[in-house]
């Protein structure tokens, strides 16, 4: 198909799942994250903030590295995923989809941080005198209202996880059809002689993807902007 | 008139830094003017009776149920007080349409009997042809009579204004009291408005608190408030 190989088709539908995957596991955690952030005070906040930004500035290697030694076979929650709910995730699919996540999770609390900031609590005020209680106030107000950081950080989150390299082949390595993804068979194909055509095609459709993401993202965002328009 | 229960009262004292509020009043029938001037503390006890402030101590009642009473450890909450807030700068939704707008009130509490007709209130408030309209599209008065409508929708026992015509020109102004007049005079609410504007209290009010400083000066009958 499109005169791409079966181990090419693999390795693009594979990063499309992981990275679809992590984002979308990634998401609820981080409007979470993000809320918490944004409006609640509690003792060690800072510390939390920069744990959760760490993925952002360590060596990608070394993140991997802490979830081969956390999530893997003979890690406390590796043992525990695969006990409780028979998932595991070492040198698996799932392995990868979490390095990914993990890794797109930063750039995804940040978008979402700032928009929860921006918001007018005043609404919610409103939103109050009018009957709703706080989880209304959220559900109706605050969570619409941030929709457009919300796109941004899926999207930053997917296209993060789609070029994800060092965390994943650390963790789960590079296996065709269960953890070799775009980024890492491109890897692979500048290591054989004679794959460098190869290396060329996956690399114009990893461009491909990040863009469409990328139009897909500012399409829906203007949409928003257009209807909330806060701005006179 | 005078012999039946208040339809609202509010003793309420709170100590800030910069601040200290002690108010004991009680309301009449129609409009009631929180009248003085920046920083005496007017639309604090506004958001006090609103529930979006809390008191050190105090009481408040409104239309016999007690919504704050320090004293007895009662709280109610913002959104099961009942109560239509009109802000300053009509704080509507942006990303719902006027008609979700006026509509969201009467999502969270039933109409029944004494609620007033979305019909009746939209005509009033001559708002019918605004409906599907973004409230960014809005003028300023627009705003306003949609904020009014919103707040009456929601079935309030008490309508709280806070300074509703502070960001309007004259002629808008003027057209927006006229609607309070007969939001005042055809539904059957008590109001409490804030402002600090001396011909908005002669044209609106029935009764007036006049405060400085967090404290009540006097109270009166709107027509016995002297020129300045």
């Amino acid at each position: 198909m499109l005169g791409f190989s079966a181990d090419e088709w693999t390795a693009i539908l594979l990063s499309l799942r992981v990275a679809s995957v992590a984002t979308i596991v990634a998401l609820p955690f981080a409007i979470f994250a993000a809320y918490a952030l944004a409006r609640w005070k509690f003792p060690g906040k800072v510390l939390i903030d920069s744990i959760l930004h760490l993925p952002l500035v360590m060596p990608p290697v070394v993140t991997g590295y802490l979830l081969l030694l956390t999530f893997g076979k003979q890690g406390a929650a590796g043992k525990f995923f695969y006990d409780v709910f028979g998932i595991s995730f070492s040198f698996r699919w799932t392995g990868a989809a979490l390095a990914c996540g993990i890794m797109g999770f930063p750039l995804m609390l940040r978008a979402i941080r700032l928009s929860f900031e921006a918001i007018d609590r005043r609404l919610e005020t409103a939103a109050g005198t009018l009957g709703a209680s706080p989880a209304w106030r959220f559900l109706l107000v605050t969570l619409p209202l941030a929709l457009p950081g919300i796109i941004v950080g899926v999207i930053l989150c997917f296209a993060k996880a789609l070029g994800e390299f060092g965390a994943t082949i650390t963790f789960v390595s590079n296996i065709p059809g269960e953890t070799q993804m775009i980024s890492t068979a491109i890897y692979s194909y500048t290591e054989i002689p004679g794959g460098e055509e190869k290396a060329l095609r996956l690399a114009i459709v990893s461009i491909v993807i990040a863009t469409l993401a990328l139009v897909a993202s500012e399409i829906l965002n203007r949409r928003i902007q257009r209807r909330i328009a806060t701005f006179e | 008139m005078r012999n039946m229960p208040p339809p609202f009262s509010v003793r309420a004292r709170l100590k800030r830094s910069d601040f200290c509020i002690d108010v004991n009043f009680d309301g009449y029938p129609g409009l009631t003017a929180l009248f003085g001037p920046s920083g005496s503390g007017k639309t604090t006890i506004l958001q006090m009776i609103a529930g979006t402030q809390r008191p050190d101590s105090g009481l408040i009642t409104v239309g016999g149920r007690t919504l704050t009473d320090t004293d007895a450890r009662i709280f109610v909450p913002s959104h099961k007080r009942r109560v239509g807030f009109v802000f300053q700068d009509a704080q509507l939704f942006p990303h719902l349409t006027v008609g979700q707008n006026i509509g969201f009130g009467r999502w969270f509490t039933p109409a029944e009997g004494s609620t007033p007709q979305q019909d009746l209130v939209t005509g009033v408030l001559g708002i019918d042809g605004l409906l599907k309209r973004r409230p960014a599209t809005l003028s300023g008065g627009e705003k306003q009579r949609v904020a009014l409508a919103r707040a009456l929708l929601a079935s309030p026992r008490i309508l709280l204004m806070d300074e509703p015509l502070s960001g309007l020109d004259d002629a808008r102004r003027n057209e927006i009291m006229t609607l309070i007049e007969r939001v005042r005079d055809e539904f059957s609410i008590p109001i409490v408005y804030v402002t600090h504007t001396r011909d908005e209290v002669r044209r609106l009010a029935t009764h007036v608190v006049q405060l400085t400083d967090g404290r009540i000066e006097a109270t009166m009958d709107a027509p016995d408030l002297p020129d300045a």
